[in-house]
């Protein structure tokens, strides 16, 4: 498959992830390629959630929550690491299906994350270098003390997202960033994510087929836990090489 | 027996098939009479309801009503600042407004740091475990206790045990105890409404479980916990009961400096008021709950100010 | 990337030390009402342990007659028991068809306005201070029996029924008005179908479903009568008596440990001890009591989920 392509940044392998009795991933190994979008999809229930949820071991809050194999990041083992879980959430950013801004101001909003990890740089300089780069930055300059709440629901998904890229993490995890905001906002942040892959490692979880087409470069096909194909989106989408994939390729499930 | 299950069951067939034999026009009309009947009892139904009702407000209206036209006329600048008299003309409510004023300070202060302390572990950090059942468990029971239970536990263990004597402090401390189930449990209630996508956020963000708490969480939380606060403290300034089995004294006639002095309570004040043979300390009884029910006033409208707003967010 | 990374503070010991602090303090707080638990029980049962030295338990429990202030002195405590559930009792019959009635009206019938004036009605009513429905009973509900029943004594166990009705009724008539409400909409609806009335839906389909929050709410006012103690001890006063009459005095065990508290006893008398071994008979009366209204409302709760 795409195990020839750049280094990896994330891998999984032979993953399990069990909630309660029920098997929800099983066996499954990817490689997340640095800096590039990739894209996990498949129907709903199929596990995607929960997958892009292991990256930054935030499962960890589900009590029923269990698993076997190995998460690694940057060849580390994230499970077993001594290194503390907030240090890989620092690194591994996400931002999440409905906008979830803290209820404190715009300029708060971004600068909690870095304050609470020790971060030793200008705050301001941060405020405005994250909003640029999630392109908020002419939209909010001068309401940088309104509650985050103020914003519209595809500004709050852009603001989370500054707020993720003010942490400077190496990777952002998306989980169906889109599902709760109108067209417009949707093609803003898609726009944003094709801005933010120079950068970036951006893994994004979407139930819509489009949108990982139009900004994905590498797409996992998921299906009932199992992994059941990882290539590039080109490929996934046109030659697809298992018919399953083609099935929901083409709209007969899901 | 077989007989009587005969008797029983054949008006029964009977009926039936006179039903069957029955034309429409006569079957209606015994619906008819029925639906009078039913009609008739559906409206004694819903006059002695209301009636229950309406004595419930009627209560309500005449307890307030009758208490205003008996300490009306005592209510004045040297009520509030007199010290109890043998002498009713004399006597004043001074030491049991002071008394009650400390103790709330006290109690808040005791009550808001153990209370919302106790929630946040127990909503927000606490593994579901043995222990935390367990303390659930004493949680749901100290609510249920009747509060001369914890004037006795008061008396054992600070009074006594830790020899405050009757102070104002063994006085807060007890009533701190006594209305802390009130505040867990609105406090839990409040942290329980914070949506969790708050809390999602901030751990992505590297945040630990504290930090999230500390400037998320209870930020969101705080109109909640301060409406259940204020409803606790409220019960609070009006128990009598506990203070009591503390030996608060009702001849003060002085003001509590310290947190060790003696004190008394306007609860206190007016039972010992009340419980007096003459008429006119019954009337002072009810200039002092007119003062009471003042305080009481003030903190449940702040409450439901408070709550109106958080309900608008 | 490397350079910017500097940017970043690693967690410092100091940082996990003080977090652990934190948590270890408000673990502590959570702590204090498992103590307080047990410090009530340690109480009670340690002060009671020394009473019944004193005091053979046979003579306590099954004792008729409460004379621990004169010689010959007499600790028998069903005169006490007796005097809380006459009162208790006779607030219950009162405040419990009332309470299910303002219930039914509220949750069934009341509209906009009326609704707006009934919830602050009942509200004011459960947070007015027990002392002052205490001078109330004594001062107003007394008089007004004495006008209808002249033998009414001064003190009697009447006026603490009807007071304490007035003070358990807000809680009778909100638990039950949430049962009443529980009552899911399609279960009225199947009823109302067959043509049956508003009332004969309420009575024969909506109570008896909502059944088990009513009869939890009944065993936890009673709880709460019987715990009760400014009211019954200004209005029923301090004669332990074994008696079914309500216009007479009588004692409750909540009065009995006002009364003795408020004189000067010493520590370690007897008397100091006796309070104990009532308060421990009241606290394991309310204790069964609530339990078994918790046990009423889990068994029943999730009928509908």
């Amino acid at each position: 498959m795409v195990n020839s392509h750049s280094s990896s940044i994330l891998e999984t392998r032979n993953l399990n992830i069990y909630y309660g009795e029920k098997k929800v991933i099983r066996n499954v190994s990817l490689k997340v390629p640095k800096r590039t979008v990739t894209a996990m999809i498949g129907p709903s229930g199929c596990g995607k959630s929960t997958l892009l949820r292991t990256f930054n071991r935030m499962n960890d809050f589900i009590d029923i929550f269990r698993f076997e194999g190995e998460v690694l990041f940057e060849g580390t083992d994230i499970y077993r690491s001594k290194t503390d879980v907030t240090e890989f959430r620092r690194r591994v950013g996400m931002v999440f299906q409905k906008p979830n801004p803290f209820t404190s101001s715009i300029a708060k909003n971004i600068t909690w994350g870095p304050q609470i990890n020790g971060y030793r740089g200008d705050l301001n300089e941060l405020v405005e270098s994250s909003l640029r780069k999630a392109a908020l930055w002419d939209e909010v300059k001068d309401k940088l003390n309104d509650s985050g709440l103020a914003l519209s629901g595809g500004q709050q998904q852009r603001l989370c997202i500054a707020r993720a890229i003010a942490m400077d993490p190496e990777v952002i995890l998306m989980d169906e960033p889109c599902s709760a905001l109108d067209p417009q906002s949707t093609l803003a942040i898609e726009d944003l994510i094709h801005e933010l892959k120079q950068n970036y490692t951006i893994v994004i979880v979407t139930h819509n087929m489009q949108q990982a087409a139009r900004v994905s470069e590498f797409t996992a096909f998921l299906y009932n836990g199992d992994l059941i194909e990882f290539d590039e989106t080109s490929k996934i989408f046109s030659h697809p090489a298992e018919k399953l994939t083609r099935d929901y390729i083409v709209g007969r499930f899901g | 027996m077989s007989q009587i299950e005969g008797t029983v069951d054949n008006p029964k067939r009977a009926l039936r098939e006179q039903d069957r034999s029955m034309p429409d026009k006569e079957n209606r009309a015994i619906f008819a009479v029925n639906a009078q009947r039913r009609k008739l009892k559906e409206q004694v139904f819903y006059y002695l309801i209301f009636l229950a009702t309406l004595s419930a407000l009627f209560v309500l209206v005449y307890l307030i009503g009758s208490i205003f036209s008996d300490g009306w006329p005592y209510l004045n600048w040297d009520f509030l600042t007199n010290f109890p008299s043998r002498f009713p003309a004399k006597a004043g409510f001074k030491s049991a407004i002071y008394g009650t004023a400390w103790l709330g300070c006290l109690t808040l202060f005791f009550s808001v740091l153990f209370g919302v302390g106790s929630a946040v572990y127990l909503q927000e950090l606490s593994a579901k475990g043995r222990l935390s059942s367990g303390i659930e468990l004493s949680i749901a029971t100290l609510a249920g206790v009747p509060s001369i239970i914890y004037g006795m536990l008061g008396l054992g263990i600070f009074v006594r045990f830790l020899a405050l004597g009757r102070s104002v402090l063994a006085g807060a401390l007890t009533l701190s105890l006594l209305i802390l189930p009130v505040i867990i449990i609105a406090s839990r209630e409040a942290l329980k409404s914070v949506p969790d996508s708050i809390r999602m956020g901030a751990f992505a963000l590297g945040a630990t479980r504290w930090q999230t708490v500390r400037d998320h969480v209870l930020p969101a939380a705080i109109p909640g916990i301060a409406t259940g606060v204020i409803l606790a403290m409220a019960r609070s300034i009006g128990e009598a009961a506990p203070l009591i089995l503390l030996g608060a004294l009702t001849y003060i006639a002085f003001v509590p400096e310290s947190v060790f002095d003696s004190f008394t309570a306007m609860p206190i004040q007016i039972f010992n008021w009340a419980s007096r043979p003459q008429a006119q300390f019954h009337d002072l009884a009810a200039a002092g709950i007119i003062v009471l029910l003042g305080f009481l006033l003030i903190c449940n409208s702040a409450a439901i100010i408070l709550r109106s707003r958080w309900r608008a967010k | 990337m490397s350079s910017k990374s500097q940017l970043w503070a690693k967690v410092s010991p100091w940082q996990r030390w003080r977090e652990e602090l934190v948590l270890r303090a408000l673990f502590i707080c959570a702590l204090i009402s498992v103590f307080t638990t047990l410090g009530i029980i340690y109480i009670l049962f340690g002060e009671s342990l020394q009473f019944f030295a004193h005091v053979s338990p046979l003579d306590f429990f099954f004792g008729r007659e409460w004379a621990p202030m004169f010689e010959p002195r007499s600790f028998g405590v069903l005169p006490l028991v007796s005097g809380t559930m006459l009162i208790a009792v006779g607030a219950l019959v009162i405040a419990l068809p009332l309470g299910v009635g303002i219930a039914i009206y509220t949750a069934e019938y009341a509209t906009g306005r009326w609704q707006k004036i009934l919830k602050p009605t009942l509200e004011i009513l459960a947070g007015i201070p027990s002392v002052v429905y205490g001078y109330f009973a004594l001062n107003k509900i007394t008089p007004l029996l004495q006008a209808i029943y002249p033998d009414t004594e001064v003190f009697n166990a009447a006026s603490a029924s009807l007071v304490i009705a007035i003070m358990i009724l807000p809680t009778i008539a909100s638990i039950c008005d949430d049962s009443i409400r529980a009552v899911p909409k399609a279960v009225r609806d199947g009823a109302y179908a067959l043509g049956t009335r508003k009332s004969e839906v309420i009575a024969h389909i909506v109570v008896p479903s909502a059944l088990s929050g009513i009869l939890a709410s009944f065993i936890l006012a009673f709880s709460r009568a019987i715990g009760e103690t400014m009211a019954v001890t200004l209005a029923a006063g301090a004669t332990p008596k074994l008696t079914l009459n309500p216009f007479e005095g009588v004692q409750a065990m909540t009065a009995y440990i006002a009364q003795v508290s408020m004189g000067d006893v010493s520590h370690g008398s007897i008397e100091y001890q006796s309070i104990f071994a009532v308060g421990l008979v009241l606290f394991l009366m309310t204790l069964g009591m609530n339990l078994l209204s918790q046990f009423i409302v889990k068994r029943y709760a999730r009928k509908y989920e």
